[in-house]
């Protein structure tokens, strides 16, 4: 019993990221149709950023803000002078064009920052608290937390605000939102300034529990690709139940199964739910127009 | 005498492969050279199933481990020559790609990407993990397939690297020559209409799933191939061959080239091949420089480099 709550606890806590990255995807993937496979490197950025941040001195929140800002400058970049210019480029262009970014990104951390591997310090301190037999780090509290604030502040974001719902429309149909009057290119700049800050948020939060260096960027965004293909892409409901989904199953695979396999079950999950759901659990199945 | 673009290819083709060697300072050259062929064998495949078919993988680097590792396996385990060895992975790559191709390539675009790149990343993990049966992460001794004794006893003498230089570039340019007549063979031309719109196409009487499946296991059975030569040459494997880097790496050749043709494909297996071997000069920016090639011409040409040089000297020849 006491093993199952604690591959749940461990689960949950790894979930959280994978659902945060998977956001990330779908706020793009939303905005624009492009899946972002640099997504993992804002992740990375967050991280890393943060973690230069305090070796110079910096207290850790200034440190995270930094980190959280620079990335999501970096995010706006990207889209300014990769993405916007092959507007309308095959599939396969896209997926090339945002493997190379990524491939860059982590190119230059490496120059700019260190090869090293890095951990950040806990928020609140390393003394773990007991709940029924199973061991939960105070950071892992804080990764949750900071999940659920997120998608609380999204959907608040999204449903209550004009901007939020001028992004909606945009994913809707973007011909449409741009005869309402909708400034369409300021929505693309801002979905992947969101996305990006989301992620590097993401990095600041994990980095205590899973040391970083400027490689940890490619797993975590396929994972995060796989967990918002698993709750259905462009669904940010499907990213969140996606995400723990995976999470949970990694931990009771690795628990139960064989952890060298854990890394398997994200591949293993996604083939299966595609062959049974072709678009994912929560996906939409639009007609296709001739 | 006119020749056909086809025909033009293939002397393009054989002509860099024998004057070449004539600029070759060291035998390093020729383990390039033949490493640029084996790249091109994989990328040929990737040609057929993104560039005609309009299809992607993201996983093919699982079936050149495939290839690879029969080459390996099967003498050790069964005692099968190291020869036959290369023909039963083909096969069982096809095999497997008839397989797993069925239910993913009912998928589209992105949908697509992640099953196939979900396939690869399994075959990878099975082949680093699986220590008893494949030797793990560290790989295995690949046997001698015995080709240099033979052209010893014909009385060809060749050091390892010329025999593999010149082998793996005879198998390319069988490969390169299947491959553009498969181009205006029916099959290919269904290819080619499915790529254009898959409705259209269907209304004209092709059937969509069937040719799908052809070209991907198709693709399956060159990466095999290539992966089988790998192995052969460097004498071992290791799982690094089936991961998601080397199928990220393949596309990218191929539509780095042109994917819509076979020279481009080619053209861009060489200059990802040797790409590296120069950036290491520039150590630490190697990744810099790399990915900022991929999405330079990504975005400025599109079509790729070798028919975006076409329609250029085209243009001006008017």
């Amino acid at each position: 019993m006491s093993d199952l709550l604690q591959f749940l606890a461990s689960g949950v806590t790894v979930g959280a990221v994978y659902a945060l990255v998977a956001l990330g995807f779908t706020i793009i993937y939303n905005a624009s149709d492009v899946v972002n496979f640099a997504q993992g490197e804002f992740v990375m950025l967050g991280g890393m950023i943060s973690v230069a941040g305090v070796a110079a001195g910096l207290p850790l929140p200034l440190a995270a803000l930094i980190a959280i800002v620079a990335t999501a400058a970096i995010g706006v970049a990207l889209n300014t002078f990769a993405i916007e210019p092959a507007r309308g480029a095959p599939v396969v262009s896209l997926i090339i064009i945002t493997i190379g970014a990524s491939i860059f990104i982590r190119g230059v951390t490496q120059i700019v920052l260190d090869k090293g591997t890095h951990r950040l310090p806990s928020f609140s301190g390393d003394a773990p608290f007991h709940v029924l037999g199973a061991t939960v780090l105070p950071q892992s509290l804080w990764v949750v937390a900071g999940a659920v604030a997120i998608f609380v502040a999204l959907w608040l974001f999204f449903t209550r605000t004009l901007t939020g719902r001028a992004v909606l429309a945009t994913s809707n149909n973007r011909l449409a939102a741009q005869l309402v009057g909708i400034n369409t290119k300021f929505v693309m700049t801002l979905s992947f300034a969101l996305s990006a800050a989301i992620g590097a948020l993401a990095g600041v939060l994990i980095t205590p529990i899973l040391p970083t260096s400027f490689e940890v960027g490619i797993s975590l965004a396929l994972k995060g690709f796989a967990a918002a293909m698993l709750g259905g892409m462009g669904n940010p409901k499907g990213a969140l139940a996606g995400g723990l989904l995976l999470g949970l199953m990694e931990a009771l695979t690795a628990g139960y199964i064989s952890s060298h396999y854990k890394d398997a079950v994200a591949f293993f999950v996604i083939l299966a739910v595609l062959f049974a759901f072709p678009r994912g659990l929560y996906g939409s199945n639009p007609t296709e127009r001739v | 005498m006119r020749l056909s673009s086809k025909q033009s290819t293939l002397l393009v083709l054989a002509a860099l492969m024998i004057v070449s060697p004539f600029f070759f300072p060291s035998n390093y050259y020729y383990r390039i050279g033949s490493l640029v062929f084996v790249n091109s064998i994989a990328v040929v495949g990737i040609v057929i199933l993104t560039g005609y078919a309009g299809q992607i993988s993201l996983g093919h680097a699982g079936f050149l481990g495939i290839g690879g590792y029969a080459c390996a396996l099967l003498p050790i385990h069964l005692g099968v020559p190291p020869a036959l060895a290369a023909v039963l992975g083909a096969v069982l790559s096809g095999i497997i790609a008839y397989g797993v191709g069925r239910p993913i390539l009912r998928l589209k675009g992105y949908y697509l990407a992640v099953a196939s790149l979900g396939f690869g990343v399994l075959v990878a993990m099975v082949l680093a993990n699986e220590g008893w049966l494949t030797g793990g992460p560290d790989g295995v001794k690949v046997p001698d397939p015995g080709l240099r004794a033979a052209l010893e006893w014909l009385g060809i003498p060749l050091a390892n690297p010329q025999l593999w230089y010149a082998f793996s570039g005879l198998v390319l340019f069988v490969g390169a020559w299947l491959a553009l007549n498969l181009r205006d063979s029916p099959t290919g031309r269904a290819l080619r209409a499915l790529h254009g719109s898959e409705v259209a196409a269907r209304t004209a009487g092709v059937d969509i799933a069937r040719a799908k499946l052809n070209a991907f296991v198709i693709s399956a059975v060159y990466a095999s191939v290539a992966g089988s030569l790998l192995a052969l040459q460097n004498r071992l494997i290791t799982p690094d061959v089936a991961g998601f880097m080397h199928s990220i790496e393949l596309v990218t050749m191929a539509v780095l080239g042109g994917a819509g043709s076979v020279l481009g494909g080619i053209f861009g297996a060489a200059l990802l091949t040797l790409l590296p071997q120069v950036l290491t000069v520039l150590q630490d920016y190697e990744h810099v420089v790399l990915g900022l090639v991929m999405m330079l011409v990504m975005i400025f040409l599109p079509a790729g480099l070798i028919p975006s040089a076409r329609r250029l000297l085209r243009g001006r020849g008017e």
